[in-house]
């Protein structure tokens, strides 16, 4: 091979936030391949500063909309870790629902309107109206609905949620509206289903790349961690002592980027559906499991692109996860309950919660009753870094392909990752120079 | 009449408020058959510099950032300011009550980022701080249905109407109990209805993200304050969340 190539995508699209890829070939010989996030910095760690603690969570809610119920989650963890609150089993179930509800959002938004595209073969879903995939365009659609309906019975709203405070919920849903949720919930397994026959029927698409990484996450003996659990790896394995969590995710600055990078046993590190699918697959409700089967998708897995498939897998257990604990509130009449009051005014709280993009941690220091200092880790931050050496290892064996094909395949990389660019900061763009 | 070009761009947020968009579902097909989305980043490939109406999103934080908004500015026929972010500065402007070498202090510690310029910040602006802004849509997020409305008057020529009454107003109707009796604080009594009081439905107090009345009811306010025994001062810190140094709103 001794192409030059000239690709320059800026601002990737369908992904949340801008990135930029640069790749300079010249004769075959590859000069420079970068992965790079220009994105406006706005500094909400600073910004938590002098903040009231009953403010942390609305505030870093507006880190990003596609996640804000998992932010406002750890905020609020983070928050009653350093006051010394502990939740009510109810409030505790009624978490799990939201941490449920914006996974499913958020997945089958990435799934279905962002990743399925390119295997289509098209450039958005507009096209698809009124295409051979119409069905099951819309079956995206109302499932769509369906996740996000759930979250605002929940949360009072999908994006930047009302009800979720410190020490519990300003607001509960009644027994009739979990019932009808119950319903909507059971009525979707089909349509679930039948998208992920056509997802099946395109698989072929997905790249066949593998590259050795570490996977961090959650885990839990309970069950598939997604609100609580220890902090756990493929390479290392279960590290439980919490407030520690710098020791697992090292975050450093580099210079094409306004997001921070960050590391662990190995240069770099994925999070996110893969990494929990990889840890804790065997926790997976039995439809979940159903589903993975069809795409004899195993742990562990090392084709990032397979990512868009654990999606979809945790897609129907979430479904499956919050028919159980609806029908736990059922059981036991919901009741209207005032939220726990902070036993203390000052303390230092960690609070760790796995979002659709992976493992999130807030820390806050608080004293008499104002936030002092806050570190956030953000999902996306631990990726980019493992974005960029499947960069460096992907661009060599596509070579061969044509420009537009190999444009097409980064973006898909990047896409695969799903990054919200808002929340490390957020920009990404290919050039090919 | 071929139908207006509409882009949408984003500059500092958390896109919240073009998921709001996102999140029509089936409705977006309605949206698309009254319009032409040309430049869409976050749902679609395509991109067109050739646009009728653009949608901003975001806040301005960098000399970049202006440069862009201004080029967007003279290509585009009408210019909406979509969500807190893009109208009033929002959340982002908490950090404007210090230099920006101290909030990039404060985040990235000792780093040699000075040199780099996607660090080179100033304290953010709205984006009417910067180029004109023809429309409004206030929220965070923004309320979907007031979007379409003002989508809708836009193509038919028409200036959309924005409440001028407080929160209180849609609260009220609501029937709410009112959140001072609860002991919360609450700002609704200065702050822009038309988000149909979806905070304290919910049981959440109002933090004023539609941004404050341009006249509030000093009067009123002082008696609210009173009867619950709040100083002006606590309702200033509370402003800081989506209001920090603004005094009113404009385009009213």
């Amino acid at each position: 091979m001794s192409k030059d190539l000239s690709i320059n995508v800026h601002h990737v699209t369908r992904v949340e936030g801008h990135g930029n890829i640069v790749v300079d070939v010249k004769k075959g010989e590859i000069k420079q391949i970068q992965w790079q996030v220009p994105e406006a910095p706005r500094f909400f760690e600073a910004m938590l500063r002098g903040r009231h603690y009953d403010e942390l969570r609305p505030i870093t809610s507006r880190i990003c909309g596609i996640c804000s119920i998992g932010h406002s989650l750890a905020s609020l963890k983070a928050t009653e870790d350093a006051l010394d609150i502990k939740i009510s089993t109810q409030s505790q179930i009624l978490r799990r629902l939201a941490i449920n509800g914006e996974n499913m959002q958020s997945h089958i938004l990435h799934v279905g309107y962002l990743a399925v595209p390119d295997l289509l073969g098209v450039g958005s879903v507009f096209p698809l109206v009124g295409s051979k995939h119409q069905d099951a365009l819309l079956k995206i659609v109302k499932l769509h609905r369906i996740s996000n309906e759930m979250s605002d019975l929940i949360c009072g709203r999908t994006t930047h949620p009302i009800r979720l405070i410190v020490g519990g919920f300003s607001m509960v849903p009644n027994k009739k509206q979990l019932m009808d949720l119950r319903k909507k919930l059971q009525d979707s397994i089909k349509p679930t289903k039948e998208v992920a026959e056509v997802i099946l029927s395109v698989a072929d698409k997905i790249p066949d790349f593998t590259r050795e990484t570490e996977y961090i996450g959650l885990s839990s003996n309970e069950e598939y961690a997604l609100y609580d659990g220890y902090i756990n790896s493929t390479d290392t394995g279960a590290f439980k002592d919490y407030k520690n969590y710098t020791k697992m995710m090292q975050e450093y600055i580099v210079p094409q980027s306004t997001a921070k990078y960050a590391k662990h046993a190995r240069k770099s590190y994925m999070v996110g559906a893969l990494a929990r699918y990889n840890l804790n697959s065997k926790q997976l409700h039995p439809l979940a499991q159903e589903v993975a089967k069809m795409f004899e998708f195993k742990p562990i897995c090392f084709n990032p692109f397979m990512n868009n498939i654990a999606q979809l897998v945790e897609f129907v257990h979430n479904i499956e996860d919050s028919i159980i604990q609806v029908d736990k509130l059922l059981k036991k009449e919901i009741k209207d309950e005032k939220p726990i009051k902070p036993k203390k005014d000052s303390g230092q709280g960690v609070g760790v919660v796995e979002v659709p993009r992976g493992i999130l941690v807030h820390d806050y220091t608080i004293k008499n009753n104002k936030c002092t200092k806050a570190n956030c880790i953000i999902p996306t931050n631990q990726n980019h870094a493992n974005i960029q050496h499947d960069m460096e290892e992907f661009v060599p064996q596509i070579l061969d392909k044509s420009e537009k094909e190999i444009e097409l395949n980064l973006e898909m990389l990047v896409r695969a990752y799903d990054p919200c660019i808002s929340c490390s900061t957020h920009y990404l763009k290919v050039k090919f120079v | 009449m071929s139908k207006p070009r509409v882009a949408f761009f984003d500059f500092a947020s958390c896109e919240g408020c073009q998921l709001q968009i996102a999140d029509l579902e089936e409705e977006v097909l309605d949206l698309i058959s009254i319009v032409d989305v040309v430049s869409f980043r976050e749902v679609m490939k395509e991109h067109s510099d050739d646009y009728d109406i653009a949608i901003i999103e975001g806040s301005i934080n960098r000399p970049m950032d202006e440069e862009r908004i201004k080029q967007i500015r003279e290509k585009a026929k009408i210019l909406v300011a979509l969500g807190a972010c893009a109208a009033i500065g929002g959340v982002n402007k908490i950090r404007n009550q210090w230099d920006a070498e101290n909030v990039k202090k404060d985040v990235y510690g000792d780093a040699k980022i000075n040199d780099n310029k996607y660090f080179d910040v100033y304290p953010t602006k709205a984006v009417d701080e910067v180029v004109k802004v023809d429309y409004y849509v206030y929220g965070c997020p923004i309320n979907r249905d007031e979007f379409k409305k003002v989508v809708t008057s836009l193509v038919m020529g028409k200036k959309p109407e924005i409440p001028t009454y407080p929160v209180c107003v849609e609260c009220k109707k609501n029937e709410n109990v009112c959140l001072f009796e609860l002991g919360k604080f609450c700002l609704g009594p200065i702050t822009r209805a038309g988000c149909n009081a979806i905070c304290p439905t919910n049981g959440s107090p109002c933090d004023g993200c539609r941004g404050i009345l341009r006249k509030p009811e000093i009067e009123c306010i002082q008696d609210v304050l009173d009867r619950y025994n709040l100083t002006y001062e606590e309702m200033k810190n509370r402003c800081i969340m989506y209001n920090y140094s603004k005094e009113e709103c404009k385009n009213e």
